[in-house]
């Protein structure tokens, strides 16, 4: 009894244990928020034309959940039941609006470029569903959340690259701007199909610069996930 | 009493919410501004040297770049306004003045091929506004090259006007006015016929293309006054072009050489031309 006690304090104690690296892989793989909690489909689908956007929308993403969480965990004891929802609102669109305005300042081409897609984070389900399962719970320590926060944002930026570099490539054949591949003769890539004779038959794949494929890779994502991981397999 | 609770919180939390935004929108004021300039100077610049030669510029390079480039400011009568900054002018305000009020932006760009002039357009898309500007030679109907912004048009449709290179690149070497001095410049829905005055349009945006149509059409109208003060006359018009009243060094008239202007029936008002 005397011994349950004192290993529970010493859990307690330490900042990073086995909980804390928990909420950090957890959603990177077992629990990813696009392929196992299916959240957040719907900015997947709109920016992964491109690798550029997708990295900065993922770091935006990142930040807004984390310290989101971070906030309401601290807040939670406070907040009047009755109005529970419209301060994480809050909360959210103020910190979305931060983003918003500190890119505005340091990289106006980006701010551009991802125009209203940095405002529907606000809209982006994993965010408030977060807050709702881990911030708002008394189990859970405010250090924790913004663990979960930044594993959650980076379970979903990984996801967007991953499928942002598979479009941008085969459906534009450039990666981050640099072109790779190229089917124009004249532009300046690293291999020019028009140049090659036994490549000139090589055309980018227009489906892949339509928002209908982001779903069939996320689709193809999550089917290769739950094979590999018998974890996952009948969860449903 | 649990109801005062829950209104002094929402006040009190509108209140930092409030003080935080409005603080960091202040303090970086000055610098969204400067970034929404250099990104403006840099679609003028795109409409002449092309988008993906102006996207590649660093904001430096786009500053230095168009510090060699002239502006002026014309009003509906085709006189130049001193006086008015040209790139600070916003065709959004200028269409809520009075028409005979409006004020329209030129720059200048002095190339190897000799003057090339960007005017600037506003219309309406599918869903909000469109604007762009158009690069001409100096004969104010060849075009050298467009570029296209908009508010909110459907990625991947609309918004194609503005991201894609290969629907810019077809207006190169098209031309605004047609012989009578009308506009016949468009977007042609099913493909080009005429390629002199018609660009293909894009599949499945079909209203935005429409709108840029009405745009070239209703904006570069506009501009059409000035371009008869500079020596340049279309049969439409009755009169040969008169002497321009107020100008600093515009008037070069430089059409009489341009061997692609079709000016069949005005061999009267080129003779007549005040060249100086």
């Amino acid at each position: 009894m005397a011994e349950n006690t004192a290993v529970k304090e010493k859990e307690a104690a330490v900042s990073f244990g086995a909980t804390e690296k928990k909420l950090l892989k957890d959603p990177l793989s077992d629990n990813n928020p696009i392929t196992i909690q299916v959240l957040g489909i719907c900015s997947a689908l709109a920016v992964t034309t491109q690798v550029v956007p997708s990295f900065i929308l993922a770091i935006a993403v990142v930040f807004v959940t984390a310290s989101a969480n971070l906030t309401i965990s601290l807040l939670r004891s406070s907040i009047p039941k009755e109005i529970r929802m419209i301060v994480q609102l809050v909360v959210i669109a103020t910190l979305v609006t931060v983003v918003e305005l500190v890119l505005k300042a340091a990289d106006f081409n980006s701010y551009k470029q991802l125009s209203v897609f940095i405002g529907l984070i606000i809209t982006n389900c994993i965010v408030m569903g977060r807050l709702e399962a881990f911030a708002m719970s008394d189990k859970n320590k405010p250090w924790q959340a913004f663990l979960d926060g930044i594993g959650n944002g980076l379970g979903y930026g990984w996801i967007i690259i991953a499928v942002a570099v598979l479009r941008e490539f085969f459906g534009s054949g450039s990666l981050a701007g640099f072109q790779i591949i190229s089917t124009d003769s004249g532009t300046n890539a690293l291999i020019n199909t028009a140049d090659i004779s036994w490549l000139s038959w090589y055309a980018h794949n227009n489906l892949m610069v339509l928002p209908a494929s982001a779903l069939f890779v996320i689709g193809i994502f999550i089917w290769i996930q739950r094979s590999m991981n018998k974890k996952l397999v009948d969860i449903s | 009493m649990q109801n005062l609770k829950v209104y002094l919180y929402v006040f009190g939390l509108t209140a930092v919410v409030a003080i935080l935004l409005a603080g960091l929108q202040v303090s970086l004021k000055d610098i969204h501004e400067a970034n929404e300039a250099i990104a403006t100077k840099r679609d003028i610049l795109g409409a002449v040297v092309g988008s993906k030669k102006a996207k590649k510029l660093t904001d430096d390079e786009v500053l230095e770049s168009f510090k060699s480039i002239e502006q002026i400011v014309v009003d509906v009568n085709g006189l130049i306004v001193e006086g008015v900054n040209a790139e600070k002018l916003k065709l959004a305000d200028e269409e809520k003045k009075p028409e005979a009020d409006r004020h329209y932006p030129i720059f200048i760009r002095n190339s190897d091929a000799g003057k090339e002039y960007v005017l600037a357009m506003r219309g309406n898309g599918l869903w909000d506004k469109i604007w762009g500007y158009i690069a001409v030679k100096s004969d104010f109907t060849t075009v050298v090259g467009v570029s296209f912004d908009h508010k909110s048009e459907t990625p991947g449709l609309g918004a194609l006007i503005k991201d894609s290179d290969p629907f810019k690149a077809k207006f190169i070497g098209t031309k605004v006015f047609n012989e009578e001095g009308v506009v016949a410049l468009k977007v042609k829905k099913g493909g080009a016929v005429d390629k002199t005055y018609e660009v293909d349009g894009i599949t499945g945006a079909t209203v935005t293309c429409d709108g840029v149509s009405s745009m070239l059409a209703n904006s570069l109208s506009k501009y059409k006054p000035f371009i008869v003060k500079q020596g340049i006359s279309f049969s439409g018009d009755n009169a040969p072009a008169a002497p321009a009243k107020k100008t600093t060094t515009e008037e070069t008239a430089p059409k009489v050489a341009a061997p692609d202007t079709k000016m069949p029936a005005d061999s009267s008002a080129t003779a007549g031309d005040e060249q100086k």
